[in-house]
């Protein structure tokens, strides 16, 4: 299939079989590996990219379903100089290893437009209000990225901080 | 006051702005010209006869290259192990072939079977699917009870029986605890298991091989944390390929815990398939395969037993261990539940009569071996779990009987009966400073508070020791290594005066890039920016066995620390020559050579150009350049401490368990970077928060891994985890090594599971269910539920 995929503001036409996972078209066919591949099951959030600035597992969504779309990736965010958001990583020390780490960047900024526009979560007390900065409400809403490396504390913080909280 | 500078530094890590931008190289972002990609057709049953194999519809499918079965590699060695225990009765361990391909039986589920590389990955895939195996179904060996009986199925039919060795430690002791346990006042019994686990690490296994026929050479990029042990145990034993051929790559790896080091299967599939095929062979872990090929951790059922005497004293300790191997002997699995384990059954305490006894025993699942921690975390928790016990059952507080059993600052160097000798300690600081940490003297308020919100709260407090920085040599030689376990270091000093450092450690999120550099800029004083770590290339770096068991910096850093000191006493000889004064004169620092008592001096580039542009230079007693390598051999373990303190909440109405505070007070001796260390402590934290809490391999009967996914396996994620207060104030260096380092890796994962359960036990008990004595791991709501309601 002939598709269109926007990358970072760079449009690529592709020819792909219709199978192959948006996930699959960002690291085998663009060259994109900073997008990472942890279970292809959408379990482990590690290829979180942002769809029309929306998060979403490149892994759960085939690529022909997005032709036109705007898709930004790791290699998108910071690539003129590292975000605020990417600073507070250093700063509180949120990662080791490194390899979720594409996927809790991408996962935090959509994250963090879902808070501007005053969605709630599950463990928000107040559905009507804007949702506060808790720790636990940044640590529910990151849940779907897993650490082993575990520096979930780090990156909470370091969320915290970027969001303009004392972490 | 905080540095901001080399040793004691919470320097920034220098591998972070590759990570955050997408720039790490994995593995499995490395491509070769020429590629395919292979597909492993895996065993879907536990035990079996494999009866005949069909290939040729794979073999005519589109893009298929080769499909190779067990025959291909008839000249190939068994994957090997890298020790080999000797029983209570002087022999030696029973030690199966464990083939690349299923010879003749499958053994576990995944086990791989047969190989199809082809052009594209999807073309492999579907011809394994076309390949037909006829397998003879036979009993799954799966509990390791019934895989001791006479009449048991046995997982390999060439040995003797599914034991592996019956091991006894100290044999020569068993009699005199007998003794001490016909005299004690009191005798505290518990079984417990500690439960199978997955390590997982976020990156999958990853092997890409390719062969050059013009220089009859490989390379192997791998996730390994330990590169030249693999081309060692590779090209020695399994492929015969000199290392002069063979050079093994482990670039960016995404998290190990131990899972990285083997060698594995697919690893040798791949470089021999490479030369057979003509063509770079990649294969890249599915999750799936992930779980039932990596190998898996703990995996003990044991029950002990502690004699004390009326005042609590500890008499006497035994202890009978189930310890399962799995299908094959993977390449440490012997020593976990032997040597990392019986050492460390004296724990902070004086017991002075201990004797250990484990069964390992081979079943239909997975291979068993080191992960995070490695034998000591069941060591730590059968005894920390059955002192608690015994303080309930004597009426003495939990901490008070810790307290009257730890070894005393001034009884150190301490000779353990398990073996091992402790260098320092101070076991009572870190009790006192975790529970300054905690606050436990309030702890009853909170608790009244908890009760009135309808909730069971309780603390529990754990102590720990490790033995790290492994490892003597000839010690470990004794006891059934077939490796070494030094460390090595070239320190490579550049013409304008930068510094390349080669390690054979390996960091797949240490952070030895940011640490190691720390060091090298401390001794000689020049910024840490002029310094670069390089590792995990067996074409650069000189032998080294590589990054587990909290070894890096206590051995990778001491070779480090020696060829550093290596190249400043040459640099001394040229600063003695430029200066025109003697050597003994010379005086190094901030990066500057000075004489003595005198201004004149020359700074660190000054020397190092004339080492490289030696017109002016002692050439008739100094060779030119300034690069060195030493090897570092520790002459003993070191032995990390640390109190752990965890407070929990329980719902009676749903058993669930949350963690409301956890406080770590770790002895790690000297610290490089406190910031490091603390993530080292999270991680290691969280999963043995994990193993409490929440996760379990499951097998049933058959032999089907129940847990292969990780919506069946519950791995810790952001919001099951509580903040942490972590510590390591108290300090006692390490008196052997040249840093005064213990190591910091495992700790975490050491302390944490006994601390969660006896949390656990604790606010059951004191809600009033007094015959809940012990939970088995992990505490999951259903299981704390249904005690509850015994």
């Amino acid at each position: 299939m002939n598709i269109t995929l926007r990358v970072n503001g760079e449009s690529h036409d592709l020819d792909l079989d219709p199978r192959v996972s948006l996930l699959d078209a960002l690291r085998h066919h663009l060259h994109l590996t900073g997008t990472k591949k942890g279970c292809d099951h959408g379990q482990c959030g590690a290829c979180t990219v942002l769809l029309n600035g929306r998060r979403i597992n490149a892994c759960l969504t085939l690529a022909c379903m997005h032709d036109g779309d705007d898709i930004t990736t790791i290699e998108g965010i910071g690539a003129d100089g590292l975000t605020p958001l990417q600073q507070a990583f250093i700063e509180h020390d949120g990662f080791q290893c490194g390899y979720c780490t594409p996927g809790q960047i991408c996962s935090a900024v959509g994250m963090a437009e879902e808070l501007r526009q005053g969605w709630p979560s599950h463990v928000t007390d107040d559905l009507t209000a804007d949702p506060e900065l808790t720790r636990d409400e940044i640590a529910e809403r990151m849940s779907g990225n897993l650490c082993r490396c575990s520096c979930y504390p780090g990156i909470v913080n370091a969320i915290r901080q970027s969001l303009g909280e004392q972490a | 006051m905080a540095r901001d500078f080399g040793i004691g530094a919470s320097s920034k890590r220098r591998e972070d702005v590759r990570f955050l931008t997408g720039k790490g190289r994995y593995t499995d972002d490395f491509n070769r010209p020429g590629q395919t990609h292979v597909a492993f057709l895996r065993s879907q049953v536990a035990h079996g006869r494999i009866l005949s194999i069909n290939t040729a519809a794979a073999e005519a499918m589109p893009g298929v290259l080769q499909v190779f079965t067990a025959a291909d590699f008839a000249d190939a060695g068994g994957l090997p192990c890298g020790w080999q225990v000797t029983d209570r009765f002087g022999n030696v361990m029973q030690e199966p072939k464990h083939p690349v391909l299923a010879d003749g039986k499958v053994r576990h589920v995944g086990e791989p079977i047969v190989a199809v590389v082809a052009e594209t990955l999807d073309q492999a895939r579907d011809a394994a699917e076309a390949i037909e195996v006829e397998i003879e179904e036979l009993p799954a060996v799966m509990d390791m009870r019934a895989a001791l009986a006479e009449d048991a199925p046995k997982v390999h039919d060439d040995l003797t029986s599914n034991l592996c060795f019956d091991w006894g430690f100290v044999e020569e002791n068993k009699a005199k605890v007998g003794e001490a346990f016909a005299r004690a006042h009191h005798v505290t019994t518990l079984d417990l298991i500690n439960n199978r686990l997955v390590p997982n690490p976020m990156e999958p296994r990853v092997a890409l091989a390719e062969y050059d026929a013009a220089g009859d050479s490989y390379t192997l990029y791998t996730t390994s944390q330990n590169p030249h042990v693999i081309r060692l145990l590779m090209g020695a034993f399994v492929l015969n390929i000199p290392e002069h051929r063979l050079r093994v790559v482990a670039p960016d790896v995404g998290g190990g815990f131990g899972a990285k080091i083997y060698h594995y299967a697919e690893e040798a599939f791949c470089t021999r398939a490479a030369q057979m095929v003509g063509r770079p062979v990649k294969w890249t872990s599915t999750r799936a395969e992930a779980f039932m090929s990596d190998a898996h951790g703990r995996d003990h059922v044991t029950r002990i037993e502690l004699a004390l005497d009326e005042n609590g004293k500890f008499l006497a300790l035994r202890t009978d261990t189930l310890a399962n191997m799995g299908a094959y002997l993977s390449t440490f699995a012997p020593a976990v539940p032997t040597w990392l384990h019986g050492t460390l059954m004296a724990g902070n305490y004086t017991t002075p009569l201990i004797y250990v006894n484990v069964k390992a025993i081979f079943t239909n699942t997975v291979p068993v071996d080191a992960y995070r921690g490695a034998g000591r975390p069941e060591a730590t928790y059968q005894l920390e779990r059955v002192i608690d016990k015994a303080a309930r059952e004597m009426g003495i507080d939990p901490i008070e009987l810790r307290r009257r059993n730890f070894i005393q600052p001034e009884q150190f160097p301490y000779q353990t009966p398990v073996a091992v000798v402790y260098d320092t300690g101070n076991y009572q600081a870190t009790m006192d400073r975790v529970v300054e940490m905690t606050d436990y003297h309030n702890f009853e308020a909170r608790r009244a508070e908890s009760a009135a919100r309808g909730k069971l709260r309780g603390f529990g407090i754990a102590h720990y020791i490790e033995a790290c920085g492994i490892a003597p040599s000839n010690l470990v030689g004794q006891l059934g290594a077939r490796a070494g376990l030094y460390e090595s270091a070239t320190v490579r000093v550049n013409a304008t005066g930068s510094i390349t450092v080669f390690t054979g450690s390996h960091s797949h999120g240490q952070g030895h890039e940011t640490t190691f550099a720390q060091v090298v800029a401390d001794m000689i004083g020049i910024p840490e920016s002029q310094i670069e770590i390089a590792h995990g290339d067996t074409a650069n770096t000189p032998m080294g066995m590589g990054t587990y068991g909290s070894r890096s910096i206590a051995v990778g850093g001491s070779a480090m620390v020696k060829a550093t000191n290596k190249i400043i006493a040459k640099a001394k000889k040229i600063a003695a020559h430029l200066l025109e004064a003697s050597e003994g004169d010379i005086e190094l620092k901030d990066g500057k050579f000075s004489v003595a008592g005198t201004d004149r001096s020359v700074d660190w580039s000054g020397v190092t150009l004339a080492a490289y542009v030696p017109h002016n230079y002692p050439l008739e007693d100094l060779e030119p350049g300034l690069e060195e390598t030493a090897f570092y051999d520790p002459s003993n373990f070191t032995y990390p401490s640390g109190a752990y303190a965890c407070e929990v909440e329980v719902d009676p109405d749903t058993g669930k368990v949350e963690i409301l505070s956890f406080a770590a007070a770790d002895d790690f001796g000297n610290v490089i970077n406190p910031m490091i260390v603390e993530g080292q402590v999270h991680g290691g934290l969280a999963q043995g928060i994990g193993q409490a809490l929440l996760e379990v391999a499951v097998y049933d009967d058959e032999g089907q891994l129940l847990t292969g996914s990780y919506m069946d396996y519950a791995m810790p994620r952001a919001d099951d985890l509580p903040m942490y207060q972590v510590d390591h104030s108290c300090q006692t260096p390490c008196t052997h090594n040249p840093l005064g380092v213990k190591g910091c890796g495992e700790a975490g994962a050491i302390g944490s599971p006994p601390a969660v359960v006896n949390a656990v036990i604790d606010a059951l008990q004191r809600g009033g269910h007094d015959h809940v004595t012990h939970l088995d791991m992990p505490l999951t709501p259903s299981r704390v539920w249904a005690a509850m309601q015994r």
